[in-house]
């Protein structure tokens, strides 16, 4: 989230677009309804089925699933069509103006520079025209053709309503009075906000659907603003702190890059990450890189990391691929090149594509760590269930380690939520049973590794051996020195750079924010971007007071927000290019002739004059992105893409199948299946009375929605002699599943392109342990393909077919 | 008006509220109580409900209460209907909405209405098991429950519900016991959207009146407050969208009442067969005053000792038995 | 025997037929007479009945009116009497169901009921000899037994509708109150019957005998049943009449 769930009640507008926030995410929801009670505030909602959330809308428009780009940029087009654009924050805070290098162009779907063989783009043209001066050069009056505001429009020209209608199956009257809403927003005075989830990420093109409502919402001039924003609300309680500490596989923590196998020493590293301001007087905050790189690097080896070995560099893993993502990792299981694997926490036996694979694949494996407080299905997958996980157990070989590790409520800690708050809570009781906390296990595994490389020797054995390990009982670090760790503290003293005899910070201290890293070895940083959480002052994670002068939704003192305690990104947008409020009602930050101030923590510096530092101080340019430059690896502007299976062609670029650039792999090819075969769209999500595979295992929850179903229109039940309540099996070329029918007047069939379309409905909960009913997920019956950016598996957009049936053979 | 999730209750709800409080009592009188609680109410705002039944999960957690797992029947009405264990229940229902053609899905938290004139506590045949305290909570004892049904028969909204394990009646206490210490009932504590809230009558009217206003605002022109007049208004009310239609949400009725029914068999028919049954032994007794026995004459027994005397195949008395002592 | 024996008669004597006697009616002789009226298992039959409408009675008025709520407390409380009320009724369903078999035919109407119906005047001041002769059952003992069996059929039928532990599915709400006060009603009526029977036992001296011990005296016969009288000193030794009786 660019703002907090607090500053949704501060909105105007709430758009529920590839999401489903009433059901998905209830607690936060509240605000939604706090903004319609209190402000008088319109929610829209525009999704393949009607609801929870669309429940209490004010406005719903359906829409396929997969079409949102289309949909989206027919609304940019509205709005530049129909003069609703906020001028003056598109002409001073966005990129418009920038001039685009010649030879970009896009055409039949494809931008410049597109290599089918890797199925990948040489993104060179991708970018600005650099003038001598090394910034770029701008055309303020908009007049340039090749300036990005003209490139957008011509971009986008074909999304007419019309289009729109045909691609997304959107009445086009729908759409205008979705549009005519929207484009409200441009005024000053009304802000939209943007709350989406899973329902935009789960596709080949995810990143690129959000990347059109960031543009909507730039162009309409409501980020950074209050009751504005792009809100992403995550799916896991702390799934935003598992991004934010890089347990990806290309990131450290803090969003740094992991070392690519080209990046053999520290100077190369770090070369590529200059990020020189490509305006005049920007931040470019970036430029920091080095000290939170080598707080990092103090963090993880101490003494061990030293000036003279680059901060041991070297010690870091180098990647050979750009990522080993989920979908990698069991491919490669699949082809037998991983032998081994952890899984803490997680449940990919349910969670992710194509079961049938997964299984397999898990069944090739020598060893299978599961770390859960839960039996999950991964952790039984070798046992026969029936038709629920119909296994020939005995072939399987596959060693099966169950630790059962704690709940949330006996485990002391930050939970990082949606709006980037870290929430600090304490356990509630002990442990039940041989369950111990996931860092005691962590702390055991890493103390008996170190002890066999000690014993025994081993290949590359430093980074083991001199990892840094400060804890009080080495064989169980606290949670609250972790924290410690991640806020930073000094190594040695910090002296005044401009006064070396004035000692600022002495050594051993916590550091009081990312401002004071040093790239010297000075400082040390777990994670630089939490770093202000856990300062001399204290916990701030565990503040509790709830007072909100002024009522503007920021709890400034609830908690701790990162980075800085900020609470609003990009919070110098909400005022105008003198650094007055847009919109006085609503103020957040205002400059005062001197300094900066208000409710939030300033972006920039404070005392950075306004027409100078621009908002966006993370981008070299201060300013926002209407165009990307090389920045996403399926193009500077979305466009329209089908999913991989798609009951319709791609209307706008006939030749091409799903994102040209998504994550696919050969060997997954041939269980794509096509729409004369699978004519049905099918889409997965969760229902509000259960949180993924876990609360299944609660019997209030299995009360609440005991057993799996599939949704779908009175028009397809009509027309395959399903009956509601009864049993009907759904299947492509990946699985087959048995489901109860709910059949609903919520889901109604769309016409595309003059052809009518049928959504079914799948949701995700149920599996083979616990106290619910055994069922099927959607995963058995979803594609192994990935998004083109971060290789999200596009769960939400796939094809099958549909019959009657007389229920699973052991139901 | 911002109500709290968990609201502060009015300082005079905060007292403890115990059997001194009672204004009814069923099948049993109680003294006026010496103080009068202020009327309380939950308000359910229809319009503001998510469906996430997370009021439902508290009422079971917070009554300790274990339902069992059932099955899909094609709604997510789950369970199926209001039982012993679920003592609320979100009932989801699809209305097209015939003025502009839109669908609507009404969900509607069900259960018990606190009636002011409660039809369960009329019928109820055992003193105390029933009971309604000047707060306006109606409440079910336990220990006085004796399971008949009647409740269920006396109930306008159909919401009692007998248990098969011990044989009682059970349907939402407003959470009585937690009234009774100044919280709110356990659902408007889980409420996410605050569409459930609970505070003094008078102030959910208020709060009822702003989100109508709302709501009218919205369009929804019949948007209103159910709060039905039929029985003296209940201390659980709606927010309705569509205030003229309430048997779309799932049947609430549109004019519920105490069933003349009902009305019948626990006023007329209960003193009026009192009465007759003692007539009928009160005339047995004059009678047998007035006219004494009806007596066997020794001339009768003369008469068939003639009459039977010569019949043919009668069988011998015993001469050594006295036949009729 | 022939009719010139029944000499001072006041009253037409009227034609009787074996039909008018039941099974195990038996006419026995000796220095008094005495008649065989009910059977052994005929009482015993009886006395079920009996007992299981008084219990009815009890457990039901426990819980129709708040003031005989107290009744309970000889059943072991509320929960045991709202248990037990409903499994009396089925034993007393079946229990009357044989009192139904072994009666009826007696019970049909007779022309001589009319008669006996409208002077109810000289029944009450016991007139008997302005009445009709009667068989076994008078008219006013027809209508105990009549109005039992209907009553009996409905309470059954209303009972089981709102027996809320094992028939709570049956009926609508709607259809459930109206069996509780049909059944309320019902229970009503059938008490006052009862108090009628139980009367007019006592009342009529010598009656409650046919009961306990399955006798009356011949006197009574002559007095209250005479046409019943005569068809047993007419028929009462024939073995047809009287088949399988084994007393």
């Amino acid at each position: 989230m660019t703002n907090s769930w607090t500053d949704i009640r501060n909105t105007d507008l709430v758009v529920i677009m590839g999401g489903n926030a009433a059901e998905a995410h209830p607690c936060g929801f509240k605000w939604v309804t706090e903004a319609k009670a209190n402000r008088g505030a319109k929610l829209i909602v525009v999704d393949p089925r009607f609801t929870r959330s669309a429940a209490v809308a004010d406005y719903y428009a359906p829409i396929r699933q997969g079409s949102d780009i289309a949909f989206l940029l027919g609304v940019i087009k509205y709005c530049i069509d129909n003069d609703k654009v906020q001028w003056d924050y598109v002409k001073a805070f966005t990129n418009a103006a920038y001039i685009v290098k010649d030879g970009f162009a896009y055409s039949d779907g494809l931008f410049t520079g597109y290599d089918a063989e890797k199925r990948e783009y040489d993104r060179s043209t991708w970018d600005y025209e650099i003038g001598d001066d090394g910034y770029v050069l701008t055309d303020e009056t908009l007049q340039n053709p090749r300036c990005v505001w003209n490139l957008l429009k011509e971009h986008i020209a074909q999304y007419t309503p019309e289009m729109v209608e045909r691609i997304c199956g959107t009445p086009k009257e729908k759409f205008l009075k979705v549009a005519e809403m929207i484009s409200e927003c441009s005024a000053r005075d009304k802000t939209m906000t943007s709350m989406y989830a899973l329902g935009w990420t789960q596709h080949s093109k995810g990143s690129q659907n959000i990347r059109s409502m960031a543009m909507l919402q730039l162009i309409l001039g409501n980020i950074g603003v209050r009751g504005g924003g792009m809100n992403a609300l995550r799916g896991h309680s702390n799934i935003q702190g598992l991004t934010d500490v890089g347990l990806m596989s290309n990131l450290i923590p803090g969003y740094l890059n992991i070392p690519t196998e080209r990046e053999v020493d520290y100077a190369t590293y770090i070369s590529s990450r200059g990020f020189k301001p490509l305006r005049p007087n920007q931040m470019s905050y970036w430029q920091n890189y080095s000290k939170f790189f080598v707080s990092f690097q103090k963090a993880m080896w101490g003494s061990a990391a030293t000036p003279e070995n680059d901060f041991a560099y070297h010690y870091l893993p180098k990647l050979d691929l750009p990522a080993y993502d989920i979908l990698r990792a069991f491919e490669m299981m699949d082809q037998g090149q991983m032998h081994g694997y952890f899984c803490q926490g997680f449940n990919p036996l349910l969670s992710f594509p194509d079961r049938g694979k997964i299984t397999r694949s898990l069944a090739k494996l020598k060893y299978l760590v599961v770390i859960d407080p839960l039996e999950t299905e991964t952790s039984r997958f070798w046992e026969n269930h029936g038709t629920f996980n119909d296994v020939d157990s005995a072939s399987i070989q596959t060693e099966v380690y169950q630790l059962p590790s704690t709940c949330f409520a006996e485990d002391e800690g930050a939970l990082v939520n949606s709006g980037r708050w870290l929430q600090w809570h304490w356990a509630a009781q002990n442990p039940p049973g041989e369950a111990k906390h996931d860092t005691w296990v962590m702390a055991q595994l890493f103390n008996r590794l170190k002890k066999l490389y000690q014993e025994e020797g081993g290949k590359f054995a430093e980074p083991i051996l001199n990892l840094h390990w400060p804890y009080a009982d080495p064989e169980d670090p606290k949670p609250d020195e972790i924290a410690r760790e991640l806020n930073g503290y000094t190594v040695t003293e910090l002296r005044d750079p401009n006064d070396p005899t004035k000692v600022l910070v002495e050594a051993g201290k916590q550091v009081s924010g990312f401002g004071v890293l040093r790239d010297d070895g000075s400082t040390a940083c777990g994670c630089w971007i939490y770093s202000g959480c856990f300062t001399e002052a204290g916990n701030m994670m565990a503040r509790r007071d709830n007072a909100d002068p002024d009522a503007t939704g920021a709890y400034s003192n609830w908690t701790f927000s990162w980075p800085a305690n900020r609470r609003i990104l990009y919070n110098r947008a909400s005022a105008d290019l003198d650094g007055k409020a847009w919109d006085p009602s609503r103020k957040l930050i205002e400059w005062n002739g001197e300094k900066w101030e208000g409710y939030d923590v300033p972006d920039i510096a404070v005392t950075a004059k306004p027409r100078e530092v621009g908002p966006f101080i993370m981008n070299p340019e201060g300013q926002s992105r209407l165009f990307t430059r090389g920045m996403m690896r399926d193009g500077p502007f979305p466009a329209h893409y089908e999913p991989f299976e798609s009951p319709v062609v791609n209307v706008v670029a006939p030749a091409i199948r799903g994102n040209p650039v998504a994550r696919v792999f050969e060997s997954d090819r041939e269980t794509f299946g096509d729409a004369d075969e699978f004519p049905y769209a099918a889409t997965s999500y969760r229902l509000t009375e259960h949180f993924h595979y876990w609360t299944k295992h609660v019997w209030v929850n299995a009360v609440l929605q005991p057993e799996f179903f599939v949704e779908i229109s009175e028009e397809l039940a009509a027309e395959k002699g399903i009956d509601k309540g009864g049993w009907c099996r759904v299947w492509n070329k990946r699985g087959s599943v048995h489901a109860k029918a709910v059949v609903t007047k919520r889901i109604q069939p769309l016409v595309c392109d003059g052809k009518p379309v049928h959504i079914v409905g799948i949701p995700l909960h149920w599996g083979f342990t616990g106290a619910a009913k055994n069922g099927m997920g959607p995963n058995s019956l979803t594609p192994f393909v990935g998004d083109a950016n971060i290789e999200t598996p596009e769960f939400k957009a796939f094809l099958v077919n549909i019959e009657r049936s007389d229920g699973p053979a052991s139901a | 008006m911002t109500i709290n999730v968990n609201p502060p209750v009015a300082a005079d709800t905060q007292q403890q509220m115990g059997p001194q409080d009672y204004i009814r009592r069923s099948a049993s009188t109680v003294p006026e109580p010496a103080r009068k609680l202020e009327a309380v109410a939950k308000l359910i705002d229809v319009s503001k409900c998510i469906g996430c039944k997370a009021c439902q999960s508290a009422c079971l957690e917070w009554n300790d209460l274990r339902e069992e797992v059932g099955v899909n029947v094609g709604v997510y009405d789950n369970p199926h209907d209001l039982t012993p264990n679920t003592l609320t229940l979100m009932r989801f229902t699809e209305w097209v909405n015939d003025e502009n053609g839109n669908l609507e899905w009404l969900i509607r938290k069900d259960g018990c209405m606190h009636c002011s004139d409660p039809g369960c506590l009329k019928a109820c045949p055992a003193p105390g098991a029933i009971v309604q305290y000047s707060n306006g909570v109606v409440d079910f004892v336990k220990e006085n429950c004796i399971g008949c049904g009647y409740c269920v028969q006396g109930c306008p909204f159909n919401i009692p519900r007998i248990s098969k394990v011990d044989n009682r009646a059970y349907k939402c206490t407003l959470c009585s016991d937690r009234i009774a210490v100044g919280q709110g009932p356990a659902c408007a504590k889980a409420c996410p959207t605050k569409a459930i809230v609970f505070g003094t009558k008078e102030e959910m009217k208020a709060h009822a009146a702003n989100r109508i206003e709302d709501l009218k605002s919205r369009g929804f022109a019949n948007a209103g407050l159910y709060d039905p007049p039929g029985v003296g208004g209940t201390h659980v009310m709606y927010v309705l969208h569509h205030a003229d239609k309430p048997t779309i949400y799932a049947g609430l009725p549109d004019n519920p009442r105490i069933s003349p029914v009902v009305e019948a068999w626990k006023g007329v028919t209960k003193y009026a067969g009192l009465a007759l049954m003692g007539v009928a032994a009160a005339a047995g007794v004059v009678h047998m005053a007035i006219s004494g026995r009806n007596r066997v004459t020794v001339e009768d027994d003369d008469e068939a000792r003639r009459l039977t005397a010569q019949a043919p195949g009668a069988q011998p008395l015993d001469p050594d038995k006295e036949p009729m002592a | 025997m022939s009719e010139a024996a029944i000499h001072d008669s006041r009253r037409p004597v009227p034609p009787v037929s074996k039909k008018d006697l039941d099974r195990g009616d038996r006419l026995l002789l000796g220095r008094e007479v005495v008649v065989n009226r009910y059977t052994r298992w005929a009482r015993i039959n009886h006395w079920i009945t009996a007992i299981s409408l008084i219990l009815l009675a009890l457990t039901g008025l426990a819980l129709f009116h708040p003031s005989l709520y107290w009744l309970t407390g000889l059943f072991g409380g509320g929960q045991f009497t709202r248990m037990i009320h409903p499994w009396i009724g089925v034993v007393l369903f079946f229990s009357f169901a044989g009192l139904f078999v072994r009666f009826f035919r007696l019970n049909l109407p007779a022309r001589e009921d009319a008669q006996w119906t409208a002077r109810i005047g000289d029944v009450l001041k016991g007139n008997e000899e302005k009445l009709p002769e009667i068989g076994k059952y008078n008219a006013g003992q027809k209508f105990v037994f009549w109005a039992m069996s209907i009553l009996i059929v409905t309470l059954i039928i209303s009972g089981l509708g709102v027996w809320e532990e094992y028939f709570s599915d049956l009926l609508t709400i709607p259809q459930r109150r109206v069996a509780v006060l049909v059944h309320s009603m019902a229970a009503v009526a059938i008490i006052c019957v009862w108090i009628v029977h139980v009367y007019a036992a006592f009342w009529v001296q010598g009656t409650l005998s046919a009961m306990t011990r399955g006798k009356v005296t011949g006197g009574w016969a002559w007095r209250h049943h005479r046409k019943w009288l005569r068809a047993l000193a007419a028929y009462g030794q024939r073995d047809d009449v009287t088949p399988g009786d084994k007393r």
